[in-house]
């Protein structure tokens, strides 16, 4: 039960940050956001707070809506520990190969039909190789066009011509999350390095797509070190940052973590925008199963976008849900670019 | 229905708790393989390769 008053401590610290992203338009700075992290479960909901208006003050009140497919589902030679998609582990999602572009183009429509902007095409890769690469460059112009969706795309690891070939079909927004901070990814993926992840992230930004960055929260990393990850995320400057809870899947190294706790699923997702304040802040995966009742409040703690509907592997809740929360709370859906 | 569509494992050896929330049947009832799933925004497909679609009646 939230049942205490502010301390004196507590609304000084809120006050300093409200003046610091109000009124100076100045980032926090780590050390800020450390003692931010530090306020008890009873503060959570003055600090969610002060992250919504840090939202309106710097993004403005529209959603951005997007819809995901798995193109290519499973197979993949990676072991992020976390997912059911990689063949190292015993999982139940079976592989199948890359959909057909009648397949892709079905479900950018249904994505189009919900009002969204934005359609990621994901596939489970280390990389694209030359097969991969002519297909994106044929489907993602083709989705585009049929649909008037803005085309992301999330393949992995990237070349520099790879990078260069898709920001030259109109790849608007492409995906590579860091996940975690540099300090913790080797108790989560072994078969490449967080360097490695940040040099994609370099690429996409330097051939002029918008990058998307996501991180995934509950895979046993600190508090400190999510506070380590918020200040690399703002060195690879992305424009949108996903934020996905830990859904633990069976047969992986992580099926037996828990779940975050809905509070402090929104006190992070407060902290990140308090820390990244004018990025799109996407509610992503392991949002239902974590937050619960809790999701409309994450829309009033610093999120401004979320993914419509189904995941990549698992469903989501159903777009008229979604579609309803926003509506109540008089949330516009709009198209979002990154405010520098 | 002989087999779990959660677990893959006979419905007998199966509690029913394997399947989560948010699950797609990933098993197919008839034979126990694991079923392809064709996941999209508003849509989930499961298919065996020997028994064809199924409908999940969950959803």
């Amino acid at each position: 039960m939230l049942t205490t008053v502010l301390s004196v401590m507590s609304r000084s610290l809120l006050t300093r940050a409200g003046d610091a992203l109000l009124d100076e338009r100045r980032q926090l700075t780590l050390d800020e956001l450390r003692e931010l992290a530090s306020l008890t479960d009873d503060e959570v909901p003055a600090l969610a707070a002060l992250a919504h208006q840090v939202r309106l003050a710097w993004c403005g009140p529209e959603v951005e809506v997007e819809g995901i497919l798995s193109a290519k589902t499973g197979g993949c030679p990676e072991d992020c520990h976390f997912c059911s998609q990689s063949a190292k582990f015993d999982s139940p999602v079976k592989a199948t190969p890359f959909l057909d572009a009648q397949e892709i183009l079905a479900a950018a429509e249904e994505t189009k039909a919900l009002g969204a902007s934005e359609f990621c095409i994901v596939l489970a890769v280390r990389g694209p190789n030359a097969l991969v690469m002519e297909q994106l460059e044929r489907i993602a112009p083709l989705v585009q066009e049929r649909t008037g969706l803005n085309v992301a795309v999330s393949a992995g690891i990237l070349t520099e011509n790879q990078a260069a070939r898709l920001a030259a079909v109109g790849v608007h927004r492409y995906n590579h999350n860091l996940e975690t901070a540099r300090s913790f990814f080797p108790q989560v993926v072994t078969t490449h390095t967080w360097d490695e992840r940040a040099a994609t992230c370099e690429l996409v930004r330097r051939h002029g797509m918008e990058l998307c960055c996501g991180v995934l929260l509950g895979m046993g990393e600190s508090d400190e070190q999510r506070i380590e990850l918020i200040g690399q995320l703002r060195e690879v400057e992305p424009a949108e940052v996903p934020i996905n809870f830990l859904n633990p899947r069976p047969g992986t190294p992580f099926a037996d973590l828990a779940l975050v706790a809905p509070l402090q699923a929104i006190r992070w997702i407060a902290l990140f925008r308090l820390g990244l304040p004018s990025v799109i802040l996407r509610y992503a995966g392991g949002r239902e199963v974590t937050l619960r009742e809790l999701q409309s409040l994450g829309m009033t703690a610093g999120i401004n976008a979320l993914i419509v509907g189904n995941y990549l592997t698992t469903l989501g809740r159903t777009p008229d849900a979604d579609l309803q929360m926003l509506e109540d709370l008089k949330m516009p859906i709009g198209v979002l670019s990154k405010v520098l | 229905m002989p087999y779990c569509v959660g677990c893959g494992q006979e419905t007998d050896a199966c509690d029913g708790t394997c399947r989560r929330a948010l699950d797609p049947p990933r098993f197919c009832p008839t034979c126990g393989r694991r079923m392809t799933v064709l996941v999209t925004p508003t849509r989930s497909e499961p298919r065996c390769r020997d028994h064809g679609a199924y409908l999940d009646p969950a959803r």
